[in-house]
């Protein structure tokens, strides 16, 4: 345990200190935390879904705060949760249908052992109880009691040899499950840029003008597998201040024989009019559809909704997250050192307090992050395929559950 | 009255005096590499016109395929040449020097010359290459009144601006050059109409000329050292610039013998104009000073002494700029400033004179306001602005173009300048400013447009692409004060790799609330009226 918990501090003081960069390296690196931090777990014999959840939320909320910006995290742990959620429906499922087979035979042949673990009938519905359900009543009110239920299954389950050995393999095949779907979701994330790139071909056409802002490393791999299918089309990657990352993105298209044109943020206007498309990556995506992107893209996308450019966003599923944004530009947003704008030799006159007023007579505003509403993107290209901005909030429901939005551990009750 | 079309098409022919016919055409002498003034070879033994010959201004040899001789081409058409005699070759067209006219008079006029208007600027035409060209009014055959003619208001047409994709016309304009230019390595295809130039050579190119530019005017040479070192930016500084410039020239100018005042001062205005150009191209707002000098020029009465005309011209030029830009500057600030309310928060993008002097003027009057300062590359103005208000005690916000719209849900009002507004109501203006008018719409925060009346111009454009200006590329692929960022070092070696810099753009009518001129405040769609019924009467004063 205190081998995973240094990890996880670890994790967190990096996370603090804006060390990792990158929403697919964070989502990745936080899933293997989790899944180094699931697999020295101690769960006890009963209620395991419910513990693993439990534990699992309070790493989570942890790293969650250590970065709330960064929505790849959140997303992760929800992914992860959902998982757990999941293996744990289906487990119970296949134990009921086990029951089932095991109720008939049982009259036949009386104290046979059998080769997969039978459950008895209160355990079977104890578990039913900790299962993944939609909330309902009947959940509300059987929450209470299961509780109680809970200690006469683990007392009740001392009758027979093959009722211990059930319970033990049935822990650990949860665990088990649960870590092969986490090293799914881990090898999701890795290969996200693949199974993006795969669809430029069905988008990007001969002679077509593209338009990027800064740079992404999704947009990269997705120009370079048309220009594999030997397209040839130009690309306008405006710089990005004030990181200027479009620069090194435009070296390493042109290297790669793609026709580029470096312009300044302010000439977008001017441009969009000969473009054909514009395909940019995200930072995280909404669940109503919008967009947290690098600052700048609002701007583009709305000239592109004036002289009707497709305006294409990329992103992979971890980027997906299932909040509903409120104020994002604030409560989303990071607002960066003002030494990138001005330098502060410069303007150290300028900088001191005005006369009387005690107050700064210079601000500088640096933001991070843009929001693009929903009603500006024309389509998502996701690993998944290619979505509606209207869609995404049922392609939550597929990765998600609903228990999950709030990533907060239950005070003990 | 017969009228002949000069063959280069492009001087229009004159009709000076009913009595006259004028007609032209230039010359391909290489063919035959006979030497023949102008163009008639009757001069040299032939008696018959075969249509080869040199300039008569200058004895270079011309191109063109239009037969020289008038007289013969004249009777061979059927017209009746009884009588006319042919004079000598006065005049250049002063649109392409190489081209001439002869002047053809009836014996019954007693010889007299049609004078120096008849190839004057009145279409204010200077020689290739240039960038943007004005549009042609008689202005010195209309005697007066404000009724044009149906004629003259077709050639009131502009004329099309010299592409620098027609091969032919950059190759005579290359000729010509004072300034040699190389071109710009990885030029972006889409910008092939527009000059694009390395910036590096010309400095050291100009400088090393300097003792060898006769025709030009230190003080002219000055300005444009400064245009092209940038020392000297925005619209009205280079336009007070350039008129001063002038102001000087012809304070020390002296009319060589056997030539006329007008024709020759014009001639050297235009030899000025092509050295600007050559510099860094003209804006709107020069060329419509321009327009206004020569007319000035041209409409000089004949029986002024020289000192007089002088004198006369030097105070013409001061008025202009008193009237068009510093009073009108005054004019625009008092209406813009019942504009700002106390508890406002102005946004301003790059750096704009006429802003910058109703911020000031503003925060004089008492108003509390709050400003925010939109900047963007390469030019960086908007520090300028910045350490400018600061030393006068305004609070201001500053931040990059990308963050304009997180900066603009607290905004109240946009105020913007313009290097020119064109007859669509499109505002032309420093590269950057159309997104930030979008990004005021869609916030439905209005959107002021500072500008003075002389900057208005006839044309029309609808996207940024069709007339813009090219700055250096270096400018792009290098970031000032970033040390860091250096991946586009070595973008010349890269053939798929090209920096643009872009310097002005377009911003449709519809994301603009207001105008403020010294003529008023009007909506954009006005802008056509003032350029029709102000237009003259500036330009006449």
């Amino acid at each position: 345990m205190p081998d995973v918990h240094s990890l996880v501090n670890e994790f967190v003081i990096k996370l603090k200190k804006r060390q990792i960069e990158g929403s697919k390296t964070t989502a990745k690196l936080t899933a293997e935390l989790l899944r180094s931090f699931i697999s020295q777990l101690r769960l006890p014999h009963s209620n395991q879904a419910g513990a693993l959840i439990d534990a699992v939320k309070e790493v989570g909320e942890k790293l969650i705060t250590a970065k709330p910006v960064e929505l790849a995290v959140g997303n992760v742990v929800r992914r992860v949760l959902h998982i757990i959620r999941e293996e744990d429906l289906s487990i119970t499922n296949a134990a009921v249908g086990g029951l089932n087979l095991a109720s008939e035979s049982d009259d036949d042949d009386g104290n046979d052992e059998y080769d997969h673990p039978v459950l008895s009938a209160s355990a079977v519905a104890a578990a039913a109880r900790n299962a993944l359900r939609p909330p309902s009543l009947q959940t509300l009110l059987d929450d209470i009691p299961h509780a109680a239920a809970t200690p006469h299954t683990s007392s009740s389950g001392d009758d027979s040899e093959g009722k211990s050995k059930s319970a033990d393999s049935l822990r650990r095949k949860l665990k088990h499950d649960v870590i092969e779907a986490v090293n799914e979701l881990i090898q999701e994330i890795s290969t996200c840029h693949e199974q993006i790139a795969e669809q430029a071909v069905e988008h990007i056409h001969h002679n077509e003008v593209i338009l990027t802002l800064g740079s992404s490393q999704t947009v990269k791999e997705f120009l370079l597998a048309a220009k594999e299918k030997n397209r040839s089309f130009r690309v306008f990657v405006a710089e990005g201040a004030p990181r200027y990352q479009g620069h090194a993105f435009a070296k390493e298209l042109a290297s790669r024989g793609l026709q580029t044109t470096v312009i300044t943020d302010s000439a977008v206007f001017a441009m969009i009019s000969h473009v054909n498309m514009v395909i940019v990556g995200a930072h995280a995506v909404m669940a109503n559809g919008g967009v947290i992107a690098p600052v700048g893209l609002n701007m583009v996308a709305l000239a592109a909704k004036r002289h009707a450019v497709p305006f294409v966003v990329l992103s992979g599923v971890h980027k997906l997250c299932p909040l509903y944004p409120h104020n994002p530009e604030v409560l989303l947003n990071e607002l960066k050192s003002p030494s990138e704008l001005l330098d502060f030799g410069e303007f150290s006159d300028c900088l001191d307090f005005g006369s009387g007023s005690g107050s700064p007579l210079i601000h500088v505003v640096n933001p991070a992050f843009d929001y693009v509403p929903p009603d500006l993107v024309s389509l998502f290209i996701t690993d998944t395929g290619g979505h509606n901005p209207s869609y995404i909030y049922r392609l939550i429901a597929d990765f998600y559950s609903p228990d999950d939005l709030v990533v907060q551990r239950k005070s003990a009750s | 009255m017969v009228r002949h079309q000069c063959a280069c098409k492009i001087l229009q022919p004159t009709n000076t005096s009913p009595d006259t016919i004028a007609g032209g055409g230039c010359f391909d002498a290489e063919e035959t590499g006979r030497k023949t003034i102008g163009g008639c070879m009757k001069d040299s033994g032939e008696d018959r016109c075969s249509g080869k010959g040199r300039c008569g201004n200058c004895g270079g040899k011309t191109a063109g395929t239009f037969g020289p001789c008038v007289l013969s081409q004249l009777s061979q058409s059927g017209v009746e040449m009884k009588g006319w005699t042919e004079s000598k070759f006065l005049l250049s067209c002063n649109k392409n020097p190489l081209c001439w006219v002869t002047e053809l008079h009836h014996p019954g006029e007693g010889g007299k010359t049609a004078g120096g208007n008849s190839a004057n600027t009145t279409k204010s035409a200077k020689p290739a290459p240039q960038k943007k060209d004005n549009s042609s009014v008689a202005a010195s055959e209309r005697k007066g009144g404000d009724r044009q003619t149906d004629k003259d208001r077709k050639k009131d047409v502009p004329h099309p601006r010299m592409q620098f994709d027609d091969e032919n016309r950059v190759e005579k304009a290359k000729k010509r050059s004072v300034v040699k230019q190389a071109e710009a390595r990885n030029r972006v295809e889409l910008f092939r109409h527009l000059p694009q130039y390395e910036h590096g050579a010309r400095l050291t190119d100009l400088e090393s000329k300097f003792f060898q530019l006769g025709p030009v005017h230190p003080a002219v040479y000055k300005v444009g050292f400064r245009y092209l070192t940038g020392d000297i930016s925005g619209g009205n500084a280079r336009c007070i610039a350039m008129l001063q410039a002038f102001q000087e020239s012809i304070k020390d100018y002296s009319t060589p013998p056997e030539k006329t005042l007008i024709r020759d001062l014009t001639s050297k205005i235009n030899c000025y104009v092509s050295f600007l150009i050559e510099c860094r191209p003209l804006s709107i707002s020069m060329g419509n000073a321009i327009r206004f000098l020569k007319r000035r020029i041209t409409s000089l009465p004949l029986n002024l002494s020289e000192s007089e005309a002088i004198t006369s011209l030097v105070s013409d030029i001061d008025r202009f700029i008193n009237e068009k830009i510093i009073l009108a500057d005054n004019v625009i600030v008092k209406h813009a400033v019942t504009k700002i309310r106390d508890g406002d928060v102005l946004l301003t993008y790059a750096s704009s004179s006429a802003v910058e002097m109703l911020l000031l003027h503003a925060h004089e009057l008492g108003k509390r306001f709050r400003v925010v300062i939109v900047d963007s590359r390469p030019k960086l103005e908007g520090k300028m602005l910045l350490r400018r208000l600061v030393g006068k005690g305004i609070s201001c916000t500053y931040t990059h173009i990308n963050a304009v719209s997180y900066v603009m849900h607290e905004v109240t009002r946009v105020f913007l300048g313009a290097s020119s507004v064109l007859a669509n109501g499109t505002v032309y203006s420093r590269v950057g400013t159309a997104c930030v008018a979008m990004v005021a719409h869609q916030f439905r925060v209005p959107v002021l447009i500072c500008c003075e009346a002389y900057k208005f111009h006839e044309r029309v454009q609808l996207d940024s692409i069709c007339c813009n200006e090219l700055g250096d590329a270096e400018m792009v692929s290098r970031v000032t004060g970033r040390e860091d960022i250096n991946s586009l070092d070595g973008w010349t070696s890269s053939e798929n790799l090209q920096p643009l810099n872009l310097l002005y753009d377009a911003t449709p009518s519809d994301y603009v609330s207001m105008i403020i001129t010294d003529y008023g405040m009007i909506p954009p769609t006005s802008v056509p009226v003032i350029v029709r019924e102000y237009g003259r009467e500036y330009l006449l004063i």
